[in-house]
């Protein structure tokens, strides 16, 4: 990989030995991937935040950067274990607090943004049509090159952050137009309106396609939440960086050779696969976390209810913020529903505490039962609310 | 009498010791305990071994990506590999042996390393000898 002379002194810890382990990292990787030099990025999405995985390793290598180590970029977090301040009413132990609190501060120490959300499209990280950026967070990565016209690599937790300390990346994979063509067309003659039918819209595809860039067909309309949960899913489910969407995303791509084809009978089918819990104790809605129009829509079903199980709304704290401003929060905490920023029920440490999990996201769905061995139901957040306050 | 093999080196260093070769790839995330450094992935050919102070040889990394912050907690706790021998590296495996110091060569023929043969490897060059 060539070289400026500014990236060799950073490569040889002229800037600091967080900027010298972090261009190891991206110059390891750009030899190994066949990139011929680094470029610039635009923000940074860093995943790896919740202490639940991370453990002490990962909070000692955070340490050690955070030594010398400062963002050159925008940087923002993905969800951490917990609320950082409500947790205690969301049952977490102080223990657990005290070193997820270490994680948070280290970032701090770095100039992160320390809003800890999945979406960071909807709290300022929003760079323009075309820029280049490193972003963690599979969700995200997926919204990020499909809906947004960025371009990102899908990076892990510590390759982001070398981006963050360094404002870099290789470019490779996704940096490159001719990798972001389309593989492989998708006709859908399936009738996708839901957020349930986009999620599993994005199961489906995903089962079938695996980590391949396809070109969609059929979808008549798309807005930003269900756009939201379709990026989840697909990523989750088949493990694709980009899609197209054909009258709706804004990337150009030729048409590709090959199709397959997504009937009603394989999104009936995702939604019976997703579904496998008799008994639900947790409702749990924003994964990813709900945008602003989501949350008044909430408001607005919860208003004079009252809940009779254990319902966390997941948000970005930003948005939380408004819903403050608007009186949402009072709605939905009179109703006995719970906030929870910062986290969701699929990074908070929740396993043992509840059984069945029910949710508008098959993203959900998959960390619920991996993470917290819940069983799961799969509807829309009307249906959520209607089973909620019955 | 010794075999030298090259391969490309992906994190420096130098070590030497006895190889353990799995023909299977190893996910450090949920895959290893970094506490004993045993292998705990269940049915996993070197389920129950413990790979510190190995030359650690298996196809590639696989799992999640927290497996880089693993390695880095192993060699914290000195129960990690001595060396990292890949037949193809990818991201998880090569962040984790460049962060945690970790000598590692991949673009290696791991099926002509024998399990239990001592290695010498010198992951600045990306050579390994087999002694």
């Amino acid at each position: 990989m060539e070289l400026t002379s500014e990236e060799k002194d950073m490569l040889e810890g002229k800037h600091g030995n967080a900027v010298r382990k972090s261009m190891e990292i991206l110059v390891a990787l750009g030899n190994i991937f066949g990139a011929k030099q680094l470029i610039d990025v635009a923000s940074v999405q860093i995943a790896g935040v919740s202490y639940h995985n991370l453990g002490e390793a990962g909070l000692g290598y955070l340490s050690e950067l955070a030594r010398d180590g400062k963002v050159r970029v925008l940087t923002t977090l993905n969800p951490a274990g917990m609320d950082m301040e409500n947790w205690k009413n969301l049952g977490i132990s102080p223990d657990f607090a005290e070193k997820q609190e270490r994680v948070i501060d280290a970032f701090k120490k770095m100039g992160v943004i320390t809003t800890c959300t999945c979406t960071p499209y909807f709290i300022g990280n929003n760079p323009r049509f075309g820029e280049h950026v490193s972003w963690s967070e599979s969700s995200a990565v997926c919204y990020a090159n499909s809906v947004l016209g960025l371009k990102t690599n899908r990076e892990g937790g510590p390759s982001a952050l070398a981006s963050a300390l360094t404002g870099k990346t290789p470019e490779f994979g996704m940096h490159l137009d001719e990798n972001r063509q389309a593989e492989i067309a998708v006709n859908v003659s399936a009738d996708i309106k839901t957020v349930p039918d986009f999620g599993a819209l994005g199961y489906a595809i995903g089962k079938k396609i695996g980590k391949n860039v396809p070109l969609i067909k059929g979808i008549k309309n798309a807005g930003t939440e269900e756009l939201k949960s379709f990026c989840a899913s697909i990523a989750t489910y088949g493990g694709t960086a980009l899609f197209h969407m054909e009258g709706i995303t804004p990337n150009q791509t030729a048409e590709p050779g090959e199709s397959v084809d997504i009937a009603q009978q394989d999104i009936d089918g995702a939604k019976a696969e997703l579904n496998d819990a008799d008994e639900i104790d947790l409702v749990g809605i924003g994964c990813p976390h709900l945008s602003l129009k989501e949350v008044s829509e909430v408001a607005r079903m919860l208003e004079g209810k009252k809940v009779n199980k254990e319902v966390w709304i997941c948000v970005a704290r930003p948005i939380k913020r408004i819903a403050d401003q608007m009186g949402y929060t009072k709605i939905i905490e009179d109703s006995g529903a719970k906030f929870a920023c910062d986290t969701c029920m699929a990074v908070a440490p929740l396993k043992g505490r509840f059984r069945g999990l029910a949710t508008d996201s098959a993203k959900g769905c998959f960390y619920g039962r991996g993470k917290n061995s819940f069983k799961t139901k799969f509807a829309t957040i009307p249906e959520l609310i209607e089973e909620a306050t019955r | 009498m010794s075999e030298t093999m090259k391969g490309r080196p992906v994190a420096k260093g130098k070590a030497e010791g006895e190889a353990m070769v799995s023909a299977d790839g190893i996910s450090f995330y949920g895959g290893v305990e970094p506490e004993t450094g045993k292998v705990v992935e269940r049915g996993h050919p070197l389920e129950g071994k413990t790979v510190t102070g190995k030359i650690l040889v298996f196809p590639t990394g696989k799992g999640s990506t927290v497996g880089s912050y693993v390695l880095y907690d192993m060699k914290k706790r000195g129960t990690a590999p001595a060396a990292i021998i890949n037949k193809e590296i990818e991201t998880i495996i090569a962040v984790g042996a460049i962060i945690s110091e970790i000598p590692c060569v991949d673009k290696i023929e791991i099926e002509m390393i024998k399990d239990g043969a001592k290695v010498e490897v010198d992951a600045d060059s990306g050579t390994l000898k087999l002694l």
